[in-house]
């Protein structure tokens, strides 16, 4: 890729605020590795508990961002695509849980989802399906919260994709599903994956919607967020070993999605050589 | 949009009053535990209408939150915990200006649906497993004082979760996704009509005792002392019991 190589002159101003920014982001970090008790670290990082709840953090961010790619990307399409009445409300409303607090978007799924809820009270009596308290609860706050991710970045790259691709396979006689599936798809891949590492991220590091609406029990709801808050309580150090830890998953997630994934959208070339 | 701007600028306007307000010469910062919530805001209301000079500023957090914060720094003239350990924590690091004094306790009790829908009456009911019961983590104490309680009763109780504060407990109840909880007799007694309260015989409860001390650091420490007389006072004392705390 050129991109990588080349340089642009930054302005030096452009160029100090954006050292102050990541200093930013950084100190925070260097003190958690400041204060980390290194001398102790591998027995909190062998702790069972600590593994039960990585393990069950891992698991349920994995589903949440599967289900967020199920749903989110027919939604993204629906939004990028169909002019209906209500579209930007219609968006507002499944971008509605980024700015939400957690916490009250886990109270809000109570009132639906919860054993007393508009729609849990009948998944209750019918199927008997609880949610809250269960690890499907876990997995359905952190879809909650997650799924807006993918649906932004891939809404913005179905946007930006020339739509006469699309009309090319369908007058070549592909059907729509083909064309989904061999033309948009692959079009759009860089923002479906930086659209599901950003669901993921939003997914393992979910601690309000969790909390409040699946509760805190080992094995089955405490996933590491809600383990490291609780350790604050009692061992502070156990508490920074485990922040770490997730700091670690998610810092080599993030730096395996390389630069050319934030891009546009594949380029036509890249598309129908 | 324009009533967003004009909604806008007005809060602006509100949040820069705010830090206008400068603190006078019996400014008082109590750091106290989530428990007491409601009856230290009517202790300071009743403080300051008292001392018209003082102005007492509160922070209410989990107790084990609030040792972080002193220890870290932050500027403190009296400190109130929900139990003894925590207390114990900043006196061992010497960050107590003297000797904590008991200003009330509290009694754990089982908290249930307005009506007592499942019928609760005791702890060995709690042991059912088709109750969703909820609990405190162990690593607060509202979750320790639980655990005691079951293994005093010598009842096995199976909670759903361990929630990391005695509100969680309250709020499950009180959304009718818990059958029961444990809590302390006051938050029974906070929820109002929402959610009603069991007594655990005296013989198997746990009293918690409630702590209160000047801070090392007090920047205030004259109006710090005002203040601690004043909890311990009968004025103060009738308002603690006025939302369900016990005399120390």
């Amino acid at each position: 890729m050129t991109r990588r190589g080349r340089r642009v002159g930054l302005p030096l101003p452009a160029l100090l605020l954006a050292g102050v920014a990541v200093a930013f982001f950084a100190l925070p970090l260097v003190g958690l590795l400041w204060r980390a008790p290194w001398s102790n670290a591998w027995t909190y990082l062998t702790d069972d508990a600590a593994l039960t709840a990585l393990r069950l953090s891992l698991v349920t961010s994995l589903c949440a961002t599967a289900l967020s790619i199920v749903f989110g990307v027919p939604l993204a399409w629906l939004l990028a695509r169909v002019d209906f009445p209500g579209r930007g409300a219609v968006r507002a409303l499944c971008l509605l849980s980024m700015v939400l607090p957690p916490v009250v978007g886990g109270v809000a799924l109570f009132f639906a989802l919860g054993r007393r809820g508009v729609v849990g009270q009948y998944l209750d009596e019918w199927f008997g399906v609880t949610l809250p308290f269960t690890t499907a609860g876990v997995v359905v706050a952190q879809t909650f919260v997650a799924m807006p991710f993918l649906v932004i970045t891939v809404e913005s790259a179905l946007r930006q994709l020339d739509p006469r691709l699309e009309d090319a396979s369908r007058t070549l006689g592909a059907s729509r599903w083909y064309t989904f599936r061999r033309v948009t798809l692959p079009a759009i891949r860089p923002a479906l994956i930086a659209g599901a590492v950003l669901s993921w991220a939003r997914a393992f590091g979910e601690f309000g919607a969790t909390i409040t609406f699946a509760g805190n029990f080992p094995g089955t709801t405490q996933t590491m967020p809600l383990a490291v808050f609780l350790s604050l309580e009692t061992n502070p150090e156990e508490a920074i070993v485990l922040a770490l830890v997730m700091v670690a998953v998610s810092f080599a997630v993030l730096v395996g999605l390389r630069d050319r994934w934030f891009g546009a959208v594949g380029r036509p070339e890249q598309v129908a050589p | 949009m324009r009533a967003v701007v004009v909604l806008i600028a007005v809060l602006l306007a509100a949040v820069s009053c705010g830090s206008d307000d400068a603190p006078s010469g019996g400014a008082v910062t109590v750091f106290a535990a989530a428990s007491v919530t409601a009856a230290f805001t009517e202790l300071g209301d009743a403080y300051t209408a008292a001392n018209p000079d003082a102005d007492v500023t509160f922070n209410f957090a989990g107790s084990s939150d609030l040792v972080a914060q002193i220890s870290e720094g932050a500027p403190v003239d009296v400190f109130a915990s929900a139990d003894l350990a925590n207390m114990a924590k900043l006196t061992d690091a010497g960050l107590d200006a003297d000797v904590p004094v008991v200003f009330a306790t509290n009694a754990a009790e089982i908290i249930v649906e307005a009506g007592n829908p499942e019928g609760i009456v005791s702890i060995a009911d709690l042991a059912d497993a088709d109750l969703v019961v909820v609990q405190c983590a162990l690593e607060v104490p509202c979750g320790a004082y639980a655990a005691q309680v079951f293994a005093s009763a010598g009842v096995s109780v199976a909670p759903k979760s361990f929630e990391a504060n005695v509100n969680a407990v309250v709020a499950k109840v009180n959304l009718g996704e818990a059958d029961a909880g444990i809590v302390y007799r006051t938050d029974v007694l906070a929820a109002g009509g929402r959610a009603e309260g069991v007594p655990i015989p005296d013989g198997i409860n746990v009293i918690a005792e409630y702590p209160i001390a000047v801070t090392a650091g007090a920047p205030n420490p004259t109006g710090a002392d005002r203040f601690v007389e004043f909890v311990l006072s009968q004025a103060g004392q009738e308002i603690l019991a006025s939302f369900g705390f016990g005399a120390p």
